[in-house]
């Protein structure tokens, strides 16, 4: 089951697809366009994982002050940063290198504090497309990436729907990519992560307690570009969902 | 004077935290010096410029009074005593003049972390355990605290003073750094910054109770203590 929150007339509502757009849960049918997206669950924790994948380590490795990858790279990031889908994402006049990053979202569905590898997958409820922004301009060595960089307002975009566990057989076999202005930019697959999902959870829950609502970021491939005000960016995930995000300047938040 | 005294809670007015908080690493002029010349070699390569930032996630927050699980692989934590900014309102863009107006009042913090020599990558193993995030006894309004930018924080352990704190050696004040953070990312009522955590902060192991106090007698006293963590098992909901 795939379903989405969304606003329309005056209040708020769980949706679901539709043909002709979304679904209400009281019955009504509207286009997509219609109703504001929000992000697709309450969002608690939210965890991000840097270079989690092969290749966008090689990527980045010319930037890289130390490559060991012993343990995963975690950050985490607040609420305040997150938008939903068909939403706008600002990029600050003085960037000059702002990317997309899409990712797989792994939601938590139930407590888990030292889990085994062997029963993780077991507190997952969900997935959704997450579209993580980085403005590399900010980047300083400091508990890197550092806030500046990957917690900023409207960088993180989630959604559009939250698709059931158990809707998606195996969550390490899915193509991902991105396409700004209707070109591909990005392309890879869930079968390439570093740590997957199941080594996510242990790893995590073997010394901070996670909670239904939490949030994974599991990182992303290689193939970031800088992306411009008035560019569309759209990252998709097969059989979990494509996230439409528009990039936006200074003069639309009166700076 | 009447002090409203509101005890700290994490789900209920009026004093409704949002369960948002923001750490500030090294904002202590000590703390950034003791570094010394490594801060100018790789990994780091330069001071940072921007504050460095961390959050405390919702599995960290605590009411004053509460045990904390020692993690058996760290045998101790750092008690990094904080000055906590309580918003009131949201804040985006502050200006640093009006950046005070923007907040309900102040709480003393316990930030415990397990001691890491290294700052280079986002610490979350070593900041984010639970319960490691110590709050209160209550928040207490702005317009008690006439000068937090020179408050002292004595840690004490097992009732010895270990440690003194003074905000006075931040390099950014309460306001600046109110408004350096809002330039990017909006804080809204109930949201907590950490003013941020003096050089030499003490340590305390399971069976250890720790306290903080102000010389802002309003703010009250803060405490915990510390238990060796529970055998590792599984936790199934």
């Amino acid at each position: 089951m795939k379903t989405a929150r969304v606003a329309y007339g005056g209040a708020l509502h769980d949706a679901t697809p539709h043909a002709d757009g979304v679904r209400l849960a009281d019955g009504r049918v509207v286009s997509e366009a219609e109703v504001v997206w929000l992000p697709p669950f309450e969002v608690g924790t939210i965890i991000a994982l840097g270079l989690n994948y092969a290749d966008h380590v090689k990527e980045l490795s010319k930037e890289l002050t130390v490559t060991s990858k012993d343990e995963p790279l975690v950050f985490l990031k607040g609420p305040g940063a997150v938008i939903g889908h068909r939403g706008f994402t600002r990029r600050p006049n003085d960037a000059t290198f702002m990317h997309y990053e899409c990712e797989l979202a792994v939601v938590i569905g139930a407590t888990a504090k030292n889990v085994k590898r062997a029963n993780a997958m077991q507190h997952v409820a969900g997935y959704t497309v997450c579209n993580d922004y980085a403005i590399r301009d900010y980047l300083e060595n400091w508990y890197r990436p550092n806030l500046r960089v990957k917690n900023r307002d409207t960088c993180t975009v989630l959604g559009p729907w939250f698709v059931d566990a158990a809707d998606v057989p195996n969550p390490h076999a899915l193509a991902l990519r991105t396409l700004v202005n209707g070109k591909v930019t990005q392309q890879g697959n869930t079968a390439d992560m570093i740590n997957d999902i199941p080594a996510l959870i242990e790893y995590l829950s073997g010394f901070m307690t996670l909670q239904a609502g939490d949030v994974i970021l599991t990182g992303t491939p290689d193939g970031v570009v800088d992306v411009n005000v008035g560019d569309e960016v759209i990252t998709e995930i097969d059989g979990i969902g494509r996230l439409v995000n528009t990039i936006v300047g200074d003069a639309a938040f009166g700076r | 004077m009447t002090v409203f005294n509101p005890r700290i809670s994490f789900d209920a007015a009026p004093w409704r935290l949002s369960g948002v908080v923001y750490g500030t690493l090294l904002n202590d002029r000590a703390a950034m010096a003791a570094i010394g010349e490594a801060a100018s070699q790789p990994p780091y390569k330069a001071a940072p410029n921007a504050p460095v930032l961390y959050v405390k996630p919702r599995n960290t927050l605590a009411n004053s009074g509460s045990t904390v699980a020692v993690p058996d692989d760290a045998g101790e934590f750092e008690i990094g005593a904080s000055l906590g900014l309580v918003f009131g309102r949201t804040a985006c863009r502050v200006s640093e003049a009006d950046a005070i107006a923007h907040l309900a009042g102040y709480t003393l913090v316990a930030d415990l972390s397990v001691p890491h020599d290294s700052f280079y990558r986002p610490s979350v193993r070593f900041k984010a355990r639970d319960g490691s995030c110590v709050f209160g006894p209550s928040v207490v309004a702005t317009k008690h605290i006439s000068s937090p930018d020179n408050l002292s924080l004595r840690v004490s352990v097992d009732g010895q003073a270990v440690h003194t704190a003074s905000n006075a050696g931040m390099q950014r004040s309460v306001a600046r750094l109110i408004a350096e953070v809002t330039d990017f990312m909006t804080l809204r009522a109930g949201d907590v910054l950490l003013l941020g955590v003096a050089a030499g902060a003490p340590r305390a192991r399971a069976g250890q109770r720790f306290a903080i106090k102000s010389d802002a007698s309003e703010l009250g006293r803060l405490e915990g203590s510390m238990v060796q963590e529970a055998t590792t098992q599984e936790h199934a909901a």
